[in-house]
């Protein structure tokens, strides 16, 4: 297939529609608006539903309506409206209905900024709503994979009947790139719900039912563990990550998202001067890839840690490296994208630093 | 307050597997005019003795079976007392957070148009906490039947004031009766509802009496049938019914206050006729 030049929103867009999306439901917020747009144009041509909804609150819950009924659904928000999303976020979590939610983010706390920003990060992946939940996150970092994860993200969702989160951001979202569609057999990767679903009751059935209210508490403890259980498999199996130079690095830079379009051309910058930086990118931000940023704390003498807020992934990062190896620290905040030249000062800061006392 | 803990939560079905203790050896099966209907589980409701709910739960399953279409049917069960409809209505069931039952009904009528649908909320959930979803599900004209069930009070959080609760009365928040000027004023939802172009059909019913619960029946099976016969907008049917226990009050004492002082302010009848402004 050829390719295509296309904004984020319109190719994750796109991507849905040839996932096979039967349902979308969502509200207007800079900066995911043309995503929407697109579906409110093409989705209903092409066989699925598409509905304005009256805010992300109720969003969410159609979204848990569609998806109780066993088909392939999603919304996608930015920010402040994900924030309004968790309630129901976690209700779907516990129903345990597949479903695909994206955030596009934006700068915060409060209104914020229009402008990309990091900061949903532990909103994403630890859970974010009330209650023991999580969702598999997946973090693009350009507008091909803003189209890839779709597949991926709906696959995971039937997977293992849990929401999956494609967390991504105002410039990704915005910014215009050559996009490849992968082929996609929808129908061969269509997964039966009727078990559970409820579509009406199948003859010589019970009634199916999709609730999150279990009131004796060792039912809700029981609940509670087999949720876990699950995400440990998650775990187990479904982690993703990159590795840029990182054979011979003796310091590492993690950065997920746009952080790490960033951090890689820093690295390229450091190896010029002869700076033997590596470049970790976690796909999966739940997941987190702890086992290979351990592995690499063996390796390296230190991190330094990129993100577009003010230093929430780095809180993983410490927890996985176990004191191994400092962990160092450099964000920026409201909209601002890090530049590479001032990470290379910051790598500077440490890695010569630490290079001197060597010497010494 | 609402049991929440019956003995059989755990298996409603235990008492449809082989008790037959509710069959009546005296009356031949040719000569019986009265059973409950298969689609509600035989077992003891978690209602308070002379609570409304109950009587509208049978009611709904009568109607989905008289109109063949207990495989065709999905019901969302509110939070508030009748959140656990689903353990007595054996139709598939989805369980909403607090207010969102139209929003999770519009997310399954747009993927299954073919499926009938409807949503059952207390006026907590439905007038309150849920008005948006409420207002913009009915102004969009989703297919769907809303069964509002006010009784004019928080009943399973305890009998804490609703929007409903009319002027004067008392509740665990309004301990010296609700101030108007205060609590602000009672809410007739059905009425802000009838005007909007979506609302096909619009009526306010009780199931206090035998009379009443006939002509609530009879509400129910038109906004049924309507939804079959595809009729392109929303049914709302409300209910005013009891809480005696949110009331502090026998079951009797609730249902004369439904005739003395509610109805007064709730008045029974058909808001919007389906062809008629
Ligand atoms: C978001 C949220 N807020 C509050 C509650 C607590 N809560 C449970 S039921 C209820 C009120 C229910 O009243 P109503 O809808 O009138 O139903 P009734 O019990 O009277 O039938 C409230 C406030 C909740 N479960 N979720
Ligand atoms: S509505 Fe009132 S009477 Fe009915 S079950 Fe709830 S608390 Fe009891
Ligand atoms: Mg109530």
């Amino acid at each position: 297939m050829a390719k295509k030049l296309m904004k984020g929103n319109e190719a994750l867009a796109e991507a849905a529609i040839r996932a096979g999306v039967k349902g979308y439901f969502g509200y207007p917020i800079t900066p995911q608006s043309e995503l929407l747009e697109y579906l409110s144009r093409e989705l209903p041509q092409r066989g699925g539903a598409f509905l304005q909804a009256e805010s992300e609150v109720a969003a969410i819950n159609m979204v848990y309506g569609a998806a109780g009924a066993g088909e392939r659904v999603m919304t996608s928000t930015s920010s402040p409206g994900f924030s309004l999303m968790q309630e129901g976020i976690s209700y779907i979590a516990c129903a345990e209905l597949p479903c695909l939610l994206v955030n596009v983010m934006r700068g915060g706390p409060g209104l914020g900024t229009i402008q990309p920003s990091q900061g949903d990060y532990f909103q994403a992946v630890k859970g974010g709503g009330h209650g023991d939940y999580k969702l598999p996150v997946l973090a693009p970092n350009s507008v091909q994979e803003m189209a890839e994860f779709v597949y991926d993200g709906f696959d995971l969702a039937d997977k293992y009947r849990n929401p999956v989160l494609i967390l991504s951001d105002g410039a990704l979202g915005q910014m215009m790139e050559a996009v490849e569609f992968p082929d996609y057999d929808i129908e061969a990767h269509k997964v039966d719900h009727s078990e559970w679903a409820t579509r009406g009751r199948r003859k010589g059935h019970d009634h199916n039912v999709l609730t999150s209210l279990y009131i004796q508490p060792d039912k809700m403890e029981a609940i509670n563990q087999h949720l876990q259980e699950k995400y440990q498999l998650i775990e187990a199996r479904e982690v993703r990550f990159e590795t840029i130079m990182t054979e011979d690095a003796d310091f590492l830079l993690v950065a997920f998202g746009l952080s790490s379009r960033v951090a890689h051309k820093s690295v390229e910058m450091a190896r010029e001067k002869g700076y033997k930086i590596g470049l970790l990118r976690p796909v999966t931000l739940f997941p987190f890839p702890s086992e290979i940023l351990f592995q690499l704390a063996g390796q390296v003498r230190g991190m330094l840690v990129i993100e577009m807020n003010t230093g929430q992934m780095v809180e993983d990062v410490r927890l996985a490296v176990r004191g191994k190896v400092p962990v160092q620290f450099y964000g920026r905040q409201g909209g601002m994208i890090p530049q590479p030249d001032a990470i290379l000062h910051e790598i500077e800061k440490y890695y010569t630093q630490r290079l001197a006392v060597e010497v010494d | 307050m609402a049991q929440l803990f019956p003995e059989n939560l755990d298996d409603p079905y235990l008492y449809l597997a082989g008790d037959e203790s509710h069959k009546c050896e005296l009356i031949e099966e040719m000569n019986q005019v009265w059973r409950r209907p298969d689609s509600l589980i035989d077992t003891p409701m978690h209602y308070c003795p002379g609570c409304g709910h109950s009587v509208a739960h049978r009611l709904l399953m009568e109607v989905v079976e008289e109109l063949d279409i207990v495989e065709r049917t999905v019901g969302i069960a509110p939070v508030g007392c009748a959140v656990f409809a689903y353990n007595y209505l054996n139709v598939d069931m989805q369980e909403a957070a607090h207010g969102r039952a139209p929003a999770v009904a519009t997310g399954i009528k747009r993927v299954l148009p073919d499926r009938i649908l409807f949503t059952y909320q207390g006026d907590g959930d439905l007038a309150a906490i849920g008005t948006a979803e409420t207002i913009h599900a009915v102004n969009r004209g989703e297919k769907m039947v809303i069964i509002f069930i006010n009784n004019g009070i928080y009943g399973m959080t305890g009998g804490q004031m609703a929007p409903t609760t009319l002027e004067g009365a008392k509740t665990s928040t309004t301990i010296f009766g609700r101030d108007t000027s205060v609590h602000g004023h009672p809410l007739r939802i059905a009425e802000m509802i009838a005007p909007l172009p979506g609302a096909y059909y619009v009526t306010r019913q009780a199931v206090n009496t035998a009379k009443h619960v006939r002509k609530t029946k009879k509400a129910l099976l038109n906004a049924f049938q309507y939804q079959i016969d595809g009729a392109n907008g929303t049914c709302f049917v409300e209910i005013v019914s009891n809480c005696p226990s949110g009331w502090k009050m026998t079951p009797l004492e609730s249902n004369e206050l439904l005739e003395d002082e509610i109805f007064q302010f709730y008045k029974l009848g058909d808001l919007k006729l389906p062809g008629k402004e």
